[in-house]
């Protein structure tokens, strides 16, 4: 357990003390930012013109839906931004400990390599949630000039939150695979976009066939969530991509050492 | 403390090390010496427990590494060939985290880290950031974070690769402090780093074991043959002839540098020291003689001399023999075993 904070402790350093860290906070923010305004000014535009026609025809006017109008399309759009900035913040796990050499030090140091993977995923995935957490800024605005509902809230943010472990689990998998940070990232982003978009295949030839495509998709079962109901069915998809994708890299790292 | 028995190591189809046996005891130093690709690394990092031996057993303080790798671990402290360190963290930070992830609990973490930053001489860079060092202070730094543990096992690859001539002689002595509380293993191109840091040195050469002895026995029996390199304005057939026929001389080869100019080496009998008659021969055939130097061994002639001392040096073996019974027969004994073993 000590020796997992100690890596984790060391990767979130390293995170902030080059410019990753920082650049990707600001880019995230900065695409939902504009996400946010957008889908912001929708809603006033349409509660606008409900209200007008409300008191044109002197009807109370019908309930408009924060939850369902901003919530729900702002977190599915943060899916997509982190589908495209996870590859970043987990190429360098281990393809830059290989790379330079620091491998040797901890590998020749009393840590398991279960110990050495949770760390350096937990690190990955603390820096995904700081970035979920910025979108709360945002949010709160909504709070406060709005009356949003809290509970379908807690689910986007968990299913967020799952989805995101399984974005850095994949990505650290691939770390282990290569020396290369571009090879990891390339690959790690071209199965997250994989593993995104099998559901439209499926959806074009129906039959069992879309079945599966819609199961094994990371998109089907982020859809619940957004709309506030927490599944088992859901969860426990996402918690056995997050297991396998840290099965397999610690494989990979074990057997680092019966190659290299 | 250090057992290796019958170790292999292949990668792939290259084989790095071959049928390796030795031990090493309790405070002692034990240098690796052999030229590029002989297998020190990989020795090494088996030792280490970062490569998995092919065939054969290590044990380190009793602990087998395949079985007890964690264990092991806890009681090396290891200084690869290239440091291996953070070059974005602070050199304090660096030592900080290789004593946490040694297991270093936290409040003797500062202590050590001052006494190893002061017997490494890097006090002033604490607060320096690894990138930003020299190649050897980022030496002393990776010589500092193998040490942060005090570790019972030292195994150091080429540690005063690098670093400048004072500081060279300061590692050694460093080095040397350390023997008796620990075990080390170090690695060198250097005959003479090997001769004068180590209690007991092996020679490997292509994953073999070539020799092993003390550095005063493995010197003394170096010291067999001489060779002489001349400078010598003549011609070069003639001045070969002639040089051939003076006494002790075993082999002369010659090499022409600039116009009329030949480099010489001369290779003489063992315990003979034919300068003043080589210089006499040149001088009064009339030819100049520019320079006459003796010829430092290089590694390679080492080995080769090593591994090929029974075939060719039979007549000149039971002069150097002869003189090195005083200083031990247990060497000499040791030394026939290894070349045996090689030729295997
Ligand atoms: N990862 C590897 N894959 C394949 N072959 C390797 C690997 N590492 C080392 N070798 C080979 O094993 C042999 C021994 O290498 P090793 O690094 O142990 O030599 P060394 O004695 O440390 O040499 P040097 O003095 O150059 O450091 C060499 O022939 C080398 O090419
Ligand atoms: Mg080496």
């Amino acid at each position: 357990m000590r020796h997992m904070l100690t890596i984790m402790r060391k990767e979130i350093n390293s995170y902030f003390r080059s410019p990753v860290a920082y650049f990707l906070l600001f880019v995230f923010t900065l695409i939902f930012g504009y996400f946010f305004y957008t889908v912001v000014s929708m809603f006033l535009l349409q509660s606008l013109t409900q209200a007008q026609y409300a008191q044109m025809y002197e009807q109370s006017m019908p309930p408009m839906n924060i939850n369902e109008m901003v919530i729900r399309p702002l977190l599915l759009n943060t899916s997509v931004i982190s589908l495209f900035l996870a590859p970043m913040i987990t190429m360098r796990l281990f393809a830059e400990e290989k790379k330079t050499g620091t491998i040797e030090l901890l590998m020749t140091s009393p840590v398991t390599d279960l110990q050495l993977v949770l760390g350096k995923f937990f690190a990955a995935l603390f820096l995904y949630a700081v970035m979920l957490g910025l979108t709360m800024v945002y949010l709160s605005v909504l709070f406060r000039y709005g009356n949003p509902d809290f509970r379908p809230l807690i689910a986007g943010y968990l299913g967020q939150l799952l989805l995101g472990a399984c974005f850095v689990s994949i990505g650290l998998m691939f770390s282990t695979f290569t020396r290369n940070q571009l090879i990891a990232g390339s690959m790690t982003f071209f199965v997250l976009l994989l593993l995104w978009i099998i559901e439209w295949s499926g959806q074009n030839s129906g039959g069992a066939w879309a079945q599966i495509a819609s199961y094994l998709s990371l998109t089907s079962h982020i859809e619940n969530f957004s709309k506030g109901v927490i599944d088992l069915k859901d969860t426990v998809y996402y918690l056995s991509v997050v297991v396998l994708g840290l099965f397999f890299s610690v494989r990979s790292v074990e057997s680092v050492r019966w190659r290299a | 403390m250090i057992e290796v028995q019958g170790l292999t190591k292949r990668y792939g189809r290259t084989v790095a090390v071959e049928g390796l046996n030795f031990s090493v005891q309790k405070g002692e130093i034990l240098g690796f010496l052999g030229p590029n690709g002989a297998g020190k690394t990989t020795t090494m990092r088996v030792i280490t427990g970062y490569l998995p031996p092919t065939e054969g057993k290590v044990t380190v303080a009793g602990y087998d590494v395949t079985e007890h790798p964690l264990e092991v671990k806890k009681r090396v402290g290891y200084l690869p060939e290239t440091p291996p360190l953070y070059t974005d963290m602070r050199v304090d930070e660096m030592l900080a985290f290789a004593g946490r992830i040694k297991g270093l609990a936290n409040r003797d973490i500062k202590p050590r880290m001052e006494l190893v930053a002061e017997k490494t001489a890097i006090t002033d860079v604490l607060k320096k950031i690894v990138g930003h060092l020299s190649k050897g202070y980022r030496q002393r730094v990776g010589l500092a974070a193998a040490l942060i543990h005090d570790p019972e096992v030292l195994i150091l690859d080429e540690p005063t690769a690098g670093l400048d001539p004072r500081q060279i002689i300061e590692v050694r002595r460093l080095i040397q402090n350390l023997a008796g509380a620990h075990t080390i293993i170090l690695s060198t191109h250097i005959l003479p780093e090997a001769a004068n840091t180590c209690h007991r040195v092996m020679i490997i050469n292509q994953g073999k074991l070539v020799a092993e002895d003390t550095p005063e026995n493995l010197t003394a029996r170096l010291q067999g043959t001489e060779t002489m390199k001349m400078l010598i304005e003549g011609p070069e057939a003639q001045v070969r002839e002639t040089l051939e026929r003076v006494d002790g001389v075993s082999r002369v080869s010659s090499l022409p540098v600039t116009a009329g100019r030949l480099e010489v080496s001369v290779e003489m009998h063992p315990g003979r020291d034919t300068r003043r008659e080589l210089a006499h021969a040149v001088v009064s055939s009339g030819w100049g003689l520019l320079q006459l130097s003796p010829a430092g061994m290089s590694l390679e002639e080492v080995f080769l001399k090593l591994t090929t001392r029974d075939t060719a040096n039979e007549g000149g073996d039971g002069h150097s023999e002869a003189g090195d019974e005083s200083s031990g027969n247990d060497g000499a004994a040791l030394a026939e075993q290894g070349s045996e073993e090689s030729q295997s």
